[in-house]
Order: C-alpha cells, then sequence, then structure tokens
C-alpha cells in the first residue's frame, strides 16, 4: 500500500474546512479554468498578473497570521472572548437605549441573508422589496419629525449633526462664517461636529439654546430632549434664528417625538437623530441609522439617498434613488457630502419596528417609558430629592450630595449602569426594556427605601410635565403602518418585500468595486449574542473586557495584512474613512508647522468619495490624468507634484486601480508624492486583490482606509452597515481620531473624533474577526489568488464578445474587469444599460454600470463564485450578445427588442394579446436553466426622467398600487 | 451639429447672443443637452447678482449628469428664465430657443474672447 492512502489526524481535523466554503472554484476545476485563460498555472498566472515589484516576500508581517479554524472553533473562541463582556442594564442614555428588537424582524430582517446579502439598490427594478421598506422608513421619519422629507439614512446621530452643518451652509444665504451648537447637545456630537467645522474652517460657538440668536450665525443646532434630559419648547428661539437667515437644525429623539409636539411643527428646518431605539441593539456603539430631515425646498441640499416614487413602463408606481447627481458619484467634489454607504439594514429594521408596533404600540412603548420616568421622579420628589431635570421625557439628573461614586456603585452592585454626570450628579435614561421592578430597585439605591409603585403612578399621571407639549397631530396614519401586527401578517410582509429582492441568496452580484463575496452564517452568528449586542457604547472599561480582545486581535491581524503599524477602528463607513485618513494626514502636518499644506492629487478614475472627502477637509483637488492603458500618468503625476511641492498636502490612490489594473508604477508614485513632502492615501476598495500578496503600507501608502464591507466579509445589508476602519504608519497614528467620552487610550487620546462612538460599528467587527479566523493565513492569500483568477476566467470567456478596456503589462486584469460597450452602443443603440436591465430577465444583478468609464460594464465576481455560476453569468452574457447581433442583423427593430424592453415582468408574460417581435418564451425563459430558478423582476423598466421631474418621497396613497 | 453661425460659443458649451439693448443672452448649446441626457433641474442665478467671465453660476442637472453653467462674460444678471426651470425639458426640445439667463455685461467688447460657430464645432468635435 502506498503511503498517502493514510490520512493523519490533522488531515481528518479539516482546519482548513472553510477555505473550501468560502471559495468558490474546486481544486479540481483550476487546470480547467487556467487552460481558457492561458497560463500555465495559478502561481503564473499571479505572477503576470502582479507587478513582481509590489510583491511582498514571505517574511512580511502577513506570515504572522493564524493558520486557519473550523467553524466550531472560531466560534467557541470567539464566544469565550465574548464572555469578557458584562451585561449589565445600562440606563446611561446619550443617544443610546437599550430596546426590545421584535424577534419577526430579528430573524427575518437582521438574520435573513435575502436583506443582509442585498447590494445598495442601484438597479431599482431587482430592489423593489428593500425601497419600499426605505420608503417606509421615510415616511416614519418624516411622521415623527413633522417635516415633509426624509432621507433613507445616515452613518450617526454625531456624523448627520456634522451634515447638518454642512447642509445649512449651502442654503444659508447669510455671510456668517459661525456655527452655534447648544451646549447641552450630547458631548460625542459636539466632538464630530467640532472636527468637522475646523477642516470646513467655520467657526464654533457654543452656549445655552436660548443665547443662539445673539451669535449671528448662519445655523444652530439643538438638542431635543437635551443632554440633561430636559424637554424645552424651541419655537421662540427657532423663529429668532429664522427672522435673521439662519438654519437651525433639531438633533431629536425618535422616540420622544411619538409623544412630543415636532421638530416641525416648532419650525425647525433640519430635524435629525438616531433610529437606533427602534428595534437596533446597541452593540457598543452601532450599526445604527441616523435619520434627517429637512424642509421641501431644500430637498436638493440633502446629503446621501433619498428613494422617490417614479413610474415603470407600464406606467405602474415604482420605487427609485431620486437625484442622484447630487452624490459624490456623479459630483465629486461639489457632492453634498461624501457620504456612500449609510445603514440600510438598520433603517428598514427601524422602520419595520414602526410598521410591526404601528402608532398605537409605538405610543404605549413612548408613555411607558416616560411614566416609568416619571414614577422615578415622584418617588425622587417624595423623599425629598427631587430631580434637576424639571420636564422630562426618560432622562432625569439626579443630586446625590457628594456621593455620585456611591451610588454609582450601589447601582452596579444590583446590575445598572447609570450616567456619571459629576462628582454631585448622576443621570437616568429609563428605556423600552425597562420595568416597574427596575425602578423599584432604583429608588431603593437612590432614596435608601422601598416605594409602592402603584402609588407613584397615580401621582405621575396626575403631573405630566409633558403636558404643554404634547403633539396634537397624528402620526403613522398610512396604511402600512396599520395593516401587519400579526406575526403571520408581519411575517409574509417580509417575504412579500424579500421576494422583490436580488440578492447573494439568488444569484452571484458582479458589481465591479464592490466585492460581493460570501457571508458566511458562522460570521453573523456572533453578531447578536448579547454581549456583543446589548453593551452601551460608554459602559465602564471592565464590562467591555471582551470587546478589547477581539478588537485589539482582529486590529492586529488587520495590521499584519495593510504593512500598517497601528489600526483605527473609528469610521463606519470607507468613506468616513477616507475622511478620517486626510485629517490624520492634516493633524500630522500641521504639528509639524506644515498646516498650509492643502493640495490633494486624485487620479481622474478616483472613487467619486475621494475628490468629495478631499474637499470635506479643506483641500483643493488636482486632477491628475491616466494614459490610454488606463494607469495613472506618472509624468503628469510628477509635473503636479513638482507644481505644488510647496502646499502638496497628500495624493489619494486606488490600488489595484479603478481599471482593474495592477499598476506597474505604485512604488514611483509614493516615492514622488513623498518627494515633494506630501502623503500618501490609499483608498481601500481594492484591497481585496492584495491581501497575501503586497500590501498598502509595503507599497508606500501612510494611510488607507480598509472596507470591512468588501474585502472582510461584512454583508452590504443593502445598502450598508459599512466599516472603514484606517491602518497608519507610526509617524500619523498619534493623529488619528479619538473621542470624547470614552478615552480611548494610546497617543491619539485627545483627538477630535470622527463618528459617534469610539469604535465605530462595533458590533459588527465580529463578522471579520471569524473571516479571518477561519480562513487563516493560507486561505486569506488563496481567497485573493482565485479572486485574480475568476476575473481573469469571465474577462478570458467574454474578451470575444465584449471587448475588456484595460489590462496590465502582461494582459491580465487584476480582481476585476471592465468590458467596453461603447462600440456596441454606436452601432446599434443598445446601451450598457440595457444590459444591465436584459441580465435581471436572466436571474442575475448587473455589474457596476459606466463606472470608472462610462459606457462600460465592469465586472467583479470575487473569490466566492464556483465556476458552474460564473459559466452560467458568462452564458447570459453571450446569450445577450447575441441578441444584440439579432439587433445589429435587423431581426429586431432598434426601439422594440429583448434588450430595450428589459427587464420583463409578469405582467408582460400576461399581455394579450402579444405583439412583440420576439416570443414570450425569449422575453423571460432566454436560456433552459433560467426557468429552474426565474426570479421575476417586480416592476419593469423603471422611468428615471419622471421621477426626478416629479419628486415624491412619501409613502403613496394605498390606491396607487391598485391600478 | 446644430450651431447657429449667428451665436457665439463658450468651449464650456454655452452660447450667447448680444442683444439689441447690449444685454447678452446665455443658453447651452444642442451639444450639450445632447451630452447630458433628459434634464430634470435648473439652478438659474439670482437676478442681480455679479458674476465673472467663467464663473460658475448655473446649474443643470440631467438623471445621469449635473454641470455647472460658466458665465461667458463678466457683468450683473439682469434676468434668469423662469419658464424653463419649470419646465427643464424644453432645454431638450431645443437649447437655442431655450435661453437661461441674461447679463449686463461690464464691456462692450466682452464677447471677443468667445468662440464663432466654426470654433465651437471643433471643440465640439474633441469632446
Amino acid at each position: 500500500m502506498a503511503e498517502a492512502t493514510y490520512l493523519t489526524l490533522a488531515d481528518l481535523e479539516r482546519r482548513d474546512e472553510f477555505a473550501g466554503r468560502h471559495i468558490g472554484p474546486a481544486p479540481a476545476e483550476l487546470p480547467g479554468m487556467l487552460e481558457t485563460i492561458g497560463a500555465a498555472s495559478l502561481d503564473a498566472l499571479i505572477d503576470e498578473t502582479v507587478p513582481a515589484a509590489i510583491r511582498h516576500g514571505d517574511s512580511a508581517p502577513f506570515d504572522a497570521l493564524p493558520g486557519p479554524a473550523t467553524e466550531h472553533e472560531a466560534l467557541s473562541r470567539l464566544k469565550a472572548i465574548s464572555a469578557r463582556n458584562r451585561v449589565l442594564k445600562s440606563l446611561i442614555g446619550m443617544g443610546y437605549h437599550d430596546t426590545l428588537t421584535p424577534k419577526v424582524i430579528l430573524r427575518n430582517v437582521l438574520e435573513n441573508p435575502g436583506w443582509y446579502t442585498a447590494y445598495t439598490p442601484y438597479q431599482a427594478e431587482v430592489a423593489q422589496g428593500r425601497l419600499e421598506a426605505l420608503l417606509n422608513y421615510q415616511q416614519m421619519v418624516m411622521d415623527l419629525t413633522g417635516m415633509p422629507l426624509a432621507n433613507a439614512s445616515l452613518l450617526d446621530e454625531a456624523t448627520a449633526a456634522a451634515e447638518a452643518m454642512a447642509m445649512a451652509r449651502r442654503i444659508c444665504k447669510s455671510r456668517s462664517n459661525v456655527f452655534f451648537v447648544d451646549e447641552h447637545c450630547f458631548p460625542q456630537t459636539l466632538d464630530v461636529v467640532r472636527t468637522r467645522a475646523a477642516y470646513f474652517g467655520f467657526e464654533l460657538r457654543v452656549g445655552p439654546a436660548e443665547s443662539a440668536p445673539a451669535a449671528d450665525a448662519f445655523g444652530a443646532l439643538l438638542q431635543y430632549p437635551d443632554d440633561r434630559g430636559e424637554v424645552a419648547d424651541l419655537s421662540d428661539v427657532i423663529a429668532a434664528l429664522r427672522a435673521q437667515g439662519a438654519v437651525t437644525a433639531v438633533a431629536a429623539d425618535l422616540m420622544a417625538l411619538v409623544l412630543l409636539k415636532s421638530p416641525g411643527a416648532m419650525g425647525a428646518d433640519i430635524a435629525l437623530g438616531s433610529s437606533q431605539r427602534f428595534g437596533i441593539p446597541m452593540g457598543y456603539g452601532g450599526p445604527h441609522a441616523a435619520f434627517f430631515a429637512c424642509r421641501d425646498e431644500h430637498k436638493r441640499s440633502v446629503p446621501g439617498r433619498i428613494i422617490g416614487v417614479a413610474i415603470d413602463s407600464r406606467g405602474r408606481p415604482a420605487l427609485r434613488m431620486a437625484l442622484q447627481t447630487r452624490e459624490q458619484h456623479i459630483r465629486r467634489e461639489k457632492a453634498n457630502s461624501n457620504i456612500c454607504t449609510s445603514q440600510v439594514l438598520l433603517a428598514n429594521m427601524a422602520g419595520m419596528y414602526a410598521v410591526w408596533h404601528g402608532p398605537a404600540g409605538l405610543a404605549a412603548i413612548a408613555e411607558r417609558i416616560h411614566r416609568l420616568a416619571g414614577i422615578l421622579a415622584a418617588g425622587l420628589e417624595s423623599a425629598g430629592r427631587p430631580a434637576s431635570t424639571r420636564r422630562y421625557f426618560d432622562t432625569l439628573r439626579i443630586d446625590c450630595g457628594g456621593a455620585a461614586d456611591a451610588v454609582l456603585a450601589a447601582a452596579l452592585a444590583a446590575g445598572f449602569n447609570l450616567r456619571p454626570v459629576s462628582r454631585t450628579q448622576v443621570a437616568v435614561a429609563v428605556n423600552e426594556t425597562t420595568t416597574r421592578e427596575d425602578v423599584d430597585s432604583l429608588l431603593r439605591i437612590l432614596t435608601g427605601r422601598h416605594h409602592d409603585i402603584d402609588a407613584l403612578d397615580r401621582v405621575a399621571c396626575e403631573k405630566d410635565c409633558l403636558a404643554p407639549l404634547r403633539r396634537a397631530d397624528a402620526i403613522l396614519a398610512h396604511p402600512v403602518f396599520n395593516r401587519h401586527h400579526t406575526e403571520h401578517g408581519m411575517l409574509r410582509y417580509l417575504k412579500r418585500l424579500q421576494n422583490r429582492d436580488l440578492a447573494l441568496d439568488h444569484s452571484m452580484i458582479s458589481l465591479g468595486s464592490c466585492t460581493m463575496k460570501l457571508n458566511a452564517v458562522a460570521e453573523m452568528i456572533p453578531i447578536t449574542w448579547p454581549e456583543f449586542a446589548n453593551l452601551h457604547p460608554f459602559v465602564p472599561a471592565d464590562q467591555a473586557l471582551g470587546y478589547r480582545e477581539m478588537i485589539d486581535q482582529l486590529a492586529g491581524w488587520l495590521a499584519a495584512i495593510t504593512g500598517f503599524d497601528a489600526i483605527c477602528m473609528q469610521p463606519n463607513s470607507g468613506a468616513q474613512g477616507e475622511y478620517a485618513g486626510l485629517v490624520s494626514i492634516r493633524r500630522y502636518q500641521a504639528a509639524h508647522g506644515q498646516g498650509h499644506r492643502d493640495i490633494c492629487l486624485i487620479p481622474r478614475s478616483a472613487h467619486g468619495t475621494n475628490p468629495a472627502t478631499a474637499q470635506m477637509c479643506g483641500l483643493k483637488v488636482i486632477v491628475v490624468d491616466c494614459d490610454e492603458r488606463g494607469n495613472v500618468d506618472v509624468a503628469d503625476l510628477k509635473a503636479r507634484a513638482d507644481e505644488h511641492a510647496e502646499n502638496l498636502c497628500c495624493m489619494m490612490i486606488t490600488y489595484p486601480s479603478t481599471h482593474g489594473v495592477f499598476e506597474e508604477a505604485a512604488r514611483e508614485m509614493c516615492r514622488v508624492v513623498h518627494a515633494c513632502g506630501g502623503q500618501v492615501y490609499m483608498d481601500g476598495a481594492n484591497l481585496n486583490a492584495q491581501v497575501g500578496l503586497t500590501s498598502p503600507g509595503f507599497i508606500g501608502a501612510d494611510v488607507s482606509h480598509m472596507n470591512l464591507h468588501k474585502t472582510f466579509a461584512i454583508p452590504h445589508g443593502g445598502g450598508g452597515p459599512g466599516m472603514g476602519p484606517i491602518g497608519l504608519k507610526a509617524h500619523l497614528a498619534a493623529h488619528a481620531p479619538g473621542h470624547a467620552v470614552v478615552r480611548m487610550g494610546g497617543p491619539n487620546a485627545g483627538q477630535g473624533a470622527v463618528s459617534a462612538a469610539p469604535w465605530g460599528s462595533a458590533s459588527i467587527l465580529p463578522i471579520s474577526w471569524m473571516y479571518i479566523a477561519m480562513l487563516g493565513r493560507e486561505g486569506l492569500r488563496r481567497a485573493t489568488r482565485t479572486a485574480i483568477l475568476n476575473a481573469n476566467y469571465v474577462a478570458a470567456r467574454l474578451a470575444d464578445h465584449y471587448p475588456v478596456l484595460y489590462a496590465g503589462a502582461r494582459g491580465r486584469v487584476a480582481h476585476e474587469c471592465i468590458l467596453d460597450v461603447r462600440a456596441i452602443k454606436a452601432a446599434t443603440g443598445i446601451a450598457e444599460i440595457d444590459i444591465a436591465k436584459r441580465l435581471m430577465d436572466y436571474g442575475f444583478h448587473a455589474p457596476t454600470v459606466s463606472f470608472p468609464v462610462a459606457g462600460t460594464l465592469m465586472v467583479e465576481p470575487t473569490e466566492s463564485e464556483s465556476r458552474a455560476e460564473l459559466d452560467r453569468f458568462v452564458a447570459a452574457m453571450i446569450a445577450i450578445r447575441e441578441e444584440i447581433r439579432r439587433i445589429e442583423r435587423g431581426d429586431w427593430p432598434a426601439d422594440d427588442n429583448p434588450l430595450k424592453r428589459a427587464p420583463h415582468t409578469q405582467a408582460d408574460l400576461a399581455d394579450e394579446p402579444w405583439r412583440r417581435p420576439y416570443s414570450r418564451k425569449e422575453a423571460c425563459f432566454p436560456l433552459p436553466w433560467v426557468a429552474e430558478n426565474k426570479f421575476w423582476p417586480a416592476v419593469n423598466r423603471i422611468d428615471d426622467v419622471y421621477g426626478d421631474r416629479n419628486l415624491f418621497c412619501a409613502c403613496p396613497p394605498p390606491a396607487d398600487y391598485a391600478a | 451639429m446644430n450651431i447657429p453661425a449667428e451665436l457665439k460659443y463658450a468651449r464650456t458649451h454655452e452660447w450667447a447672443r448680444v442683444e439689441a439693448d447690449g444685454t447678452v443672452t446665455v443658453g447651452i448649446t444642442d451639444h450639450a443637452q445632447e451630452a447630458l441626457g433628459d434634464i430634470v433641474f435648473l439652478e438659474l442665478p439670482d437676478v442681480g447678482r455679479r458674476v465673472k467671465a467663467g464663473e460658475e453660476c448655473a446649474v443643470v442637472e440631467s438623471v445621469k449628469a449635473a454641470s455647472d453653467i460658466y458665465a461667458p462674460v463678466g457683468g450683473e444678471i439682469v434676468a434668469a428664465n423662469l419658464d424653463a426651470v419649470d419646465a427643464p425639458e424644453t432645454v431638450n426640445q431645443d437649447a437655442y430657443a431655450t435661453w437661461l439667463f441674461r447679463i449686463r455685461p461690464d464691456e462692450a467688447s466682452a464677447l471677443d474672447g468667445l468662440l464663432d460657430a466654426a470654433g465651437y464645432a471643433r471643440v465640439a468635435e474633441e469632446a
């Protein structure tokens, strides 16, 4: 017998089993794929693709990463780490409140790949489900804030406040450079607004709300209820500001607004805040959706995405993202904001929380929270120690003599986290999970004796401190908030919406630059463990030791992968990472007497977020040309860098390039910029092609963000959450963001923050931890190599049908490829968008359309797609090319063919009589396997022009759907 | 390509016409509206605003693009076409009939730096 028939125990343990699940092509399929590509081996393909000069050697920090683990091993290790977190009842408030996630939403949205693996709804015809959910969210926000227009979420309350400041500057005609902030805004909000104001060049003035009109500002930010818990009628202040032409933004608590007079009714121009307490776990800081609403006349100045109602080609209502031209991917440095990814999954959960509870259910929750606060207040008063907050919704500040520490300690011993305010004061914020027993315990701690809760209930009921400020208008009157209150009803509504959306649970999503890889279930499991989900971001450090350990390990691994010295976890999206990176550069330069440097070089091919971010950092964008091969023109780069050497702040560069090529000159570009005194920011969008082969730090970047939601398996959530931590070289590390509330430790403790929470959306970090732990060093490298293999395989198979626009020096693409449709368009009138829509009839989501080159499609298959799935996609693309040839031959008219009329719906199939030059089968079942798993787009081609000319961003009257 | 001979043009795809009262009427060229596609929104300058030649003073938005409009001459904005704001599709229908704004130029010779139809035709072909 040959020795090879014996398997060792180590073989049988299959520690690397996860790689075989995560990586699509089986080892046995590689020779065939390589033959198609024309490469001798995978090693040879990688050598031909990745320039030798940028490959890091075997002694790179990457090789210190651990080996692989099975999902059971990794989960049990992480479980042990999570057990070091202590879950107490946190009554800290400050914009984060414990909440009860309805289980029907938990399982059918948050834990459901049909919702969490979807992409941003750019292809609206296959995204009608989450677009409807987002429209519900907008309607809910409009109702509660009393504003006529709301967007589909921002990243967190603090950045939403900063966006409100920037928007106020855009819409206010005043010449003032002052922005006023209520001194009783949440401290983390003030911190982020302060950071943003510094680089916009605004002067910040902080004071009591009533002094706002005296500041002669272009805008003001007020908090309602404020940080002390006080609820005040802001109408007079807002009216005075308005009389001056100033813009008022009100940061509000969504649960309080269920009962209170709305910001809109008080005259506010903008309302914003967090929708976390609508069923989203606190998660040690995130992810949560921030809401943002404004007056109708300012709709074109709103940051972020807005869902609008348009019509499809059959005239039926159809939803889409409206007014996209305001956004960074089109408007670049003139965009309203750099925001790209928002918080779609969390916004949808919050909207569904309102759908599930309805107006009466929400009123009961809000009233109960307020009542328990009232009982607490009545108990304190009866004991002769009245709270210092006079008119409250849920938060009381309580004087403890000099004994605040003793009260905090007693509360801690009883299982409660209260907020330490000062040596003499603590604060208590009641939430949805708080019970009468909790209030009883708190009163014992605070007053030293037992109280009759029912008796206090009667007192609180009679003495309603909110009476003068209660809202009189009806909220959530639309049928969607009044229809789905049984669990069957809700279950079926969620399923109905899910069925309209094409996500990774149906087929591959080959979006270039977006890395739609597998989001494994084992990676997702830990995020709902109470030890990760139920921590308030401002709990004492000794309750978050598990988080600390998990974050430190993940940071260490990310540093090894990226070749950086330090990792900052705070940015909660890629665009936020860019911002944090540029801010770190500017702080470093200012600390070295180079604060005047304000020029940012950006290649023409860059993502729109790059110039948008540079603008937010007070930098002037100088565009660097690309050559005809799609590479950065190094001669032009040198010329621009030399020309601006005195003032060169940095270059922003994406690697591999947005053209899907490993440029040979990457290290030279870094040297050019460094020689002129500039820093190099590397956009991490394409990091998936680098892991284990090279790294931003090795290539020469000083700072770079990582899209954990691309490269490190956090799902896209239908348009968020994302996470964009940055890696920094040692000299920049001390200039990374800090936090005003939580001491971050390390050298950056005193620096201003860029996000509301100290570690961003901490509760989704376990996803990336699991991904790295399970794949291990070799699995990660194999994933990268396979991503390159898959992209070259698709390019090779499609090259005869669609020219591949750019390739590297030896003819290879990196991890994605650009298919050029411009010649087809010129010859037939069939455009890239027609191919994108036609792919829906075959059951596929389109690749990236017209980025980074107009008239093209960019395909990124990722390592997670099997050869069979790639072949299906290729077969669909070739079949579509054949359809185009029939149009070229004149078989079908240029304006009446399966492409121009794509996508096809069940309504088309049922058309009587059928009057098209192609058959029903050609329309709906164009290849034999399509019928096996047919995806039906819910609507026909959407009329974008109608939607932008007739903007309507609320839930349409139900009669509209009946048509 | 539709480039009327009697108009003057900026490289940035605006057309300009001197009126009998000396003011200059400005719009975007047919080539520009074609490139933008279906126009959905116009943002025009306030009357009374002073602009320099080459200054951004209006925005034209289609579904897929947003484009700044630059003042071809320096001067004072004396009129803006609010009918076009209400019906932006008229720019697509006839880019030369749908003017956007009028400027009273600071100097009578301000138009001398602009292109004639033949010159603009070359610019448009390159673009």
